[in-house]
């Protein structure tokens, strides 16, 4: 029969593995994060696209990219795209816009969520600007148009004919509070 | 293989339901459904369900045989084999082979599922606790068509109080209509939890998650209704969030589609004229019943605290501003959505008239739509 | 409920246990914290019970009769939560705690006095997870699953009770599961190899490491949530960069080889009761080894098959799937190993042996409808509907309850010294089958004809099989105060029972008298010839 020493061993590493495994379950979030960011696999977009300048633009392509813009919850505030599509070249630089409206008595900040499908789009769809890098605070009644500069990967596979770009806006204020104007 | 498929059903059913209630084979299995999918996926059900099938009558067999013949009473003397890599690696060789088999399909029909290819007609279909909101996308704004879907079984069939319906819990205000034999891209996202769009004969099921836009397509191939429900538990009335889908030919969608064209450009007009209070509490009633007496009840009483009494306290007696307020807005951190978001001005200031002057309220006030039109639209 | 039969020790400090309440309190001995669970998990699997006679005497007619919506939401999950982490999981360590140190010639579990706490963390954890009854807003309602953002931003401020309830539990599963490890690893008996073990050991040995790997990721993923409803973080809300799906993956990865937790020690029981009935070795014990160790392993890496409708991207979803369709090799192994002890052996059918040849039959149906649902384009009209139910219910109720319920009859004339009745054993045995398989079985056909999970009411074409349905949840529910009525009895007295208790068993466990002795095995067995069943 083993002595004292070898239960303690034994703890002590099974212990290690229970620490171990606790901190692998918050490891998963980054983990998600970073096979999602390279994958595209959940439709989430990058940040903000640093390359400015247009390369290999597909001049004998058209992918068409669409615009759907929802409100989280009880968001009451009006969000819609200017346009519903573009049919795009990709490697060109292009704009959209989309109108934002807070329609109650106070001011309140705004966050947009971007979901891009099909997920193998996602990686393909580069924002140089976006309204979604930060939130949007808006006083009481008023509204805004929100750039949009995208730039669609000349890389994109062939039969990707359509994408379509959604954004959510989510009630942000009690997080972030109020910028003193 | 159809063919062969449909045979075997018919022995087996045959062979193992005699009764005939049970040969009425729509509460018993999966339907075919419509769509060359769906029947590509009844297909697999099958070829995977006889081979279960026939896997269980092998083992259970041999148990059955063991249990009759190799039994103590009988005076049997127990062998003392207790192990041989012959027979222990052939029965697992041959399951791999088996499943092997069964992958094929499986892949084939998947690989289907997720081919990309142009739509004709694109929905945005938004999960919304408890009802549904549909979309319908087009390069001009004012072609697009919005509208919600909401249980239209009625709370006293539900209670009790009436007799059930044929479609109970299965029957919506707005169905969603579609033509037939076109792509339909269904892109599916939720307003709150996690709901999920589901059409068995279609053998379309999408989660709808808050903040992502996912998608799925169907061609379907015949005219008809098709039912479905929410798949993804979503709180309180996650069974009362049914999906209609009516497919049509093209000249019927056609049709359809002008008719809610010139309803939105009604519902524009109607905005503008003054309605006779009885008109607002007719409409108010109807409005009501569809979208609020699920949580206030049919009478009003509500079931405090989660969803006030509406009757003689509160909002409904309290200033019109704070109604108005809350009907369009919501209130947050709590189940009252903001109704702004998905009723027009008519049907809001109809039931705002109706909270305050129905029951035993007698607010004996009322408003017009054209003003709950001009707060949403400049203030 | 164990004898006092006092031993003569040569430590001398040892005189049998102690009387009243408080030696239930304080108590070391493996055999009193055996039982302590036992009875814990029998009354949770009541109260579980109870639960599930409520939601099914609502879904006994299409409309709402007797139970609201709100409440049916908390039914259901309560029902689930108590039955996984009450019932089952508890039963398992209960019978652990019986029957490892006997089995491998050890006078006690290492950790004795962690065992107590291991045990006396669940009744308050469980005293306040069904206190939230009673609280504003109610008990949990999101499923036993509890998905965010349905568990974070719209649960009932209870939620942060659950979530203390849910550490408890956990807490108390990954100290027993840490005793079983360093008991089996350090204790057994000289000659005792690994190979030789009893199986049920084995399964127990691999269980106890999946707990140790599992559970700490439930722990992490209940602390997100804390985190989001309490602490401002975003880790399942887009709104602040998060993912409602992130939820998902973590949760399965502790879901998926929770289950496998719950079916080992059945396994391992079934491979003790069939080989003494059939008086005739387990056929293939390195093979029933090396597969549930691959059911283990394997575990690991099949989580997203609870997930094929939230988007993942095709390659996912055939990765998923044929990962999942190859667990049903290890464990087809174990079936047909079952069977094969069976076939030429000389069988007797008492009690143990109904409910464990029940076992095979019935957990097969459920490993075969899971077959069914690893097809992912077939699982997107299953899932999420009442076929699902239906396997998990036959791979959970005559797959590991059964198999408790069979090791309860085999062992409790060890632990008690007395024989049960075996007439009314038979009985409560036939009322079961049958009533099991008129509540389950008809689940399959509501799925397939479209009927979705955790619904309180539902469309007129579902009506005629729910109402089957219900009847025999009552019949089955009903059938457990019988096996309570026999479980009594037999402690208070019955037919004296031999060391050996039944003519086919083997195992250091027969060696001793019957009941077993407060204290066993202070000194190591001399011989291992009984040890390899």
């Amino acid at each position: 029969m083993s002595g004292k020493t070898e239960v303690s061993k034994t703890i002590r590493q099974l212990i290690l593995v229970v620490v171990g495994m606790f901190g692998f379950g918050f490891a998963m979030v980054p983990l998600y994060d970073v096979l999602c960011d390279v994958t595209g696999f959940n439709g989430k977009t990058a940040g903000k696209y640093t390359a400015t300048e247009e390369q290999d633009v597909r001049e004998d392509r058209l992918v068409t990219i669409q615009f759907l813009a929802s409100n989280n919850a009880n968001m009451p505030w009006e969000f819609r795209p200017k346009v519903r599509t573009m049919k795009v070249h990709p490697g060109k630089l292009n704009t959209a816009e989309f109108y934002v409206r807070n329609v109650t008595g106070e001011t309140m900040v705004a966050q947009a969520v971007p979901s891009v499908t099909p997920f193998l789009a996602a990686e393909f769809l580069h924002k140089t600007e976006c309204f979604c890098f930060e939130q949007q605070q808006l006083e009481a009644r008023e509204d805004l148009d929100m750039p949009l500069r995208f730039i669609i990967d000349s890389q994109i596979p062939e039969d990707v004919k359509t994408l379509t770009l959604s954004y959510t806006l989510y009630d942000v204020t009690e997080q972030f509070g109020l910028a003193t104007n | 293989m159809n063919r062969v498929v449909q045979m075997w059903q018919a022995g087996l059913s045959l062979l193992l339901f005699s009764n005939a209630a049970l040969a009425d084979w729509s509460t018993l299995n999966m339907r075919q459904g419509v769509t060359e999918i769906s029947r590509q996926v009844y297909d697999l059900h099958m070829l995977i369900f006889y081979v279960c099938c026939v896997i269980g009558v092998l083992v259970f067999g041999v148990m059955i045989v063991s249990m009759l013949m190799h039994r103590k009473s009988l005076g049997v003397t127990p062998a003392t084999f207790h192990e041989d890599t012959r027979v222990e690696v052939a029965w697992t060789v041959i399951p791999i082979a088996i499943l092997l088999v069964m992958a094929v399909p499986a892949t084939n029909t998947l690989r289907d599922m997720y081919e990309s290819a142009d739509s004709d007609l694109d929905i945005e279909v938004r999960g919304y606790q408890w009802k549904w909101q549909y979309t319908y996308l087009n390069d001009d704004p004012a072609k697009e068509i919005q509208f919600m879907s909401a249980l239209k079984t009625p709370q006293n069939e539900i209670q009790n109080l009436e007799a059930k319906g044929e479609h109970y819990l299965l029957d919506v205000d707005n169905p969603l209509v579609i033509p037939i034999k076109k792509r339909i891209r269904f892109l599916v996202t939720s307003q709150d939890t996690i709901h999920s769009f589901w059409v068995p004969d279609f053998a379309v099921k999408r989660d709808a998650i808050p903040g992502f836009v996912h998608e799925s397509w169907v061609v379907v191939e015949e005219p008809g209704v098709y039912r479905g429900q929410c798949a993804e538990l979503c709180g309180k009335d996650h069974g009362f969030m049914p999906i209609v889908v009516q497919a049509v030919e093209q000249a019927d969608y056609d049709l359809w589609v002008a008719e809610k064209q010139a309803e939105a450009k009604e519902v524009f007009n109607t905005v503008g004229k003054t309605w006779t209070k009885d008109e607002l509490m007719a409409k108010g009633e109807e409005v009501y019943l569809q979208h609020c007496a699920a949580c206030h009840q049919p009478n009003g009483q509500g079931i405090p605290p989660a969803f006030p009494s509406l009757v003689g306290q509160g909002i409904s007696v309290g200033p019109m501003g704070d109604h108005i307020d809350i009907v369009l807005n919501g209130k947050a951190g709590t189940a009252m959505q903001a109704f702004g978001q998905q009723l027009n001005p008519a049907e809001i200031a109809a039931v705002i008239t109706y909270e305050r002057n129905a029951w035993d309220n007698d607010m004996n006030e009322l408003v017009q739509p054209k003003e709950i039109n001009t707060m949403m639209a400049s203030e | 409920m164990s004898a006092v039969i006092e031993e003569h020790h040569h430590d001398g400090h040892h005189h049998g246990p102690d009387k009243g309440i408080m030696r239930w309190v304080f108590t070391t001995n493996h055999k009193d914290i055996g039982t302590l669970y036992l009875w814990f998990s029998f009354l949770m699997f009541l109260t579980g019970g109870v639960l599930a006679l409520g939601i099914r005497a609502e879904l006994f007619q299409p409309g709402l009769q007797i139970i609201q919506p709100e409440l049916f939401n908390q039914l259901t999950t309560m029902h689930g939560l108590i039955m996984v982490f009450g019932a089952v999981m508890p039963a398992f360590v209960g019978l652990a705690n019986w029957l490892v140190p006997m089995m491998i010639g050890a006078p006690d579990m290492a950790l004795p006095r962690m065992n107590n706490y291991s045990f006396w963390i669940l009744p308050f954890a469980f005293g306040m997870l069904l206190s939230t009854f009673f609280m504003d807003g109610g008990a949990p309602n999101y499923g036993w699953t509890f998905y965010a953002p349905l568990s974070t931003d719209y649960a009932p401020p209870s939620v942060t009770f659950f979530i203390f309830a849910v550490h408890m539990m956990g807490i108390s599963s990954i100290m027993g599961s840490i005793n079983v490890v360093v008991t089996i690893l350090n204790m057994r008996a000289p000659g005792m190899t690994l190979m030789k073990m009893p199986l049920f050991v084995w399964t127990w040995l691999i269980t106890a490491y999946l707990l140790i790997a599992v559970m700490p990721v439930l722990a992490g993923v209940v602390t997100m949530m804390l985190m989001d409803i309490h602490f401002g973080t975003a880790f399942f809300n887009a709104g602040g960069g998060g993912d409602p799906v992130l939820f998902q993956h973590v949760f399965w990865f502790f879901g998926h080889p929770e289950v496998y937790i719950m079916i080992l020690p059945a396994f391992g029981v079934v491979s003790a009761i069939i080989p003494t009935f059939a008086r005739k070795r387990l056929f293939g014990y390195d093979s029933m080894v090396y597969a549930a160790a691959s059911i283990a392993f394997l575990s690991f890496i099949v989580w997203a098959h609870h997930m094929f409708t939230v988007g993942i991207p095709l390659a996912g979803e055939l990765y998923f799937m044929y990962a999942t369709m190859l667990i049903a090799v290890p464990t087809g192994v174990k079936v047909f190993n079952w069977v094969a002890t069976m076939w030429q052996g000389a069988m007797t059918f008492e009690t143990p042996m109904l409910f464990s040849i029940a076992f095979v039959i019935l957990f097969t149906i459920g490993g075969l409808s899971g077959l069914m649902l690893a097809i992912v384009p077939a699982d997107f009209q299953y899932h999420d509907t009442y076929f699902v139910v239906a396997h998990f219910h036959y791979v959970l109720v005559p797959g590991s309850i059964f198999s408790i319920v069979a090791a309860v009859y085999y062992w409790i004339p060890k632990w008690t010294g007395n024989m049960y009745d075996e007439t009314l054993g038979k009985t409560h045995f036939w009322l079961s089958f049958i009533g099991v398989n008129v509540t389950f079985f008809p689940q399959h056909f509501i799925g397939l004809a479209g009927m979705p999970r955790r619904i309180p009411d539902y469309a007129l074409q579902f009506a005629d099989w729910n109402m089957v349905s219900s009847c025999g949840a009552f019949l089955f529910g009903f059938s457990q105060l019988l096996f309570l009525f026999i479980v009594i009895k037999c402690i208070r007295g019955g037919k004296k029972a031999t060391d050996q208790v039944w003519e086919g068993a083997h195992g250091l466990e027969w060696t001793i008298p019957s009941p077993a002795p407060y204290h066993t095995f202070a000194t190591p067995p001399s011989s291992m010839k009984e040890a390899h069943g």
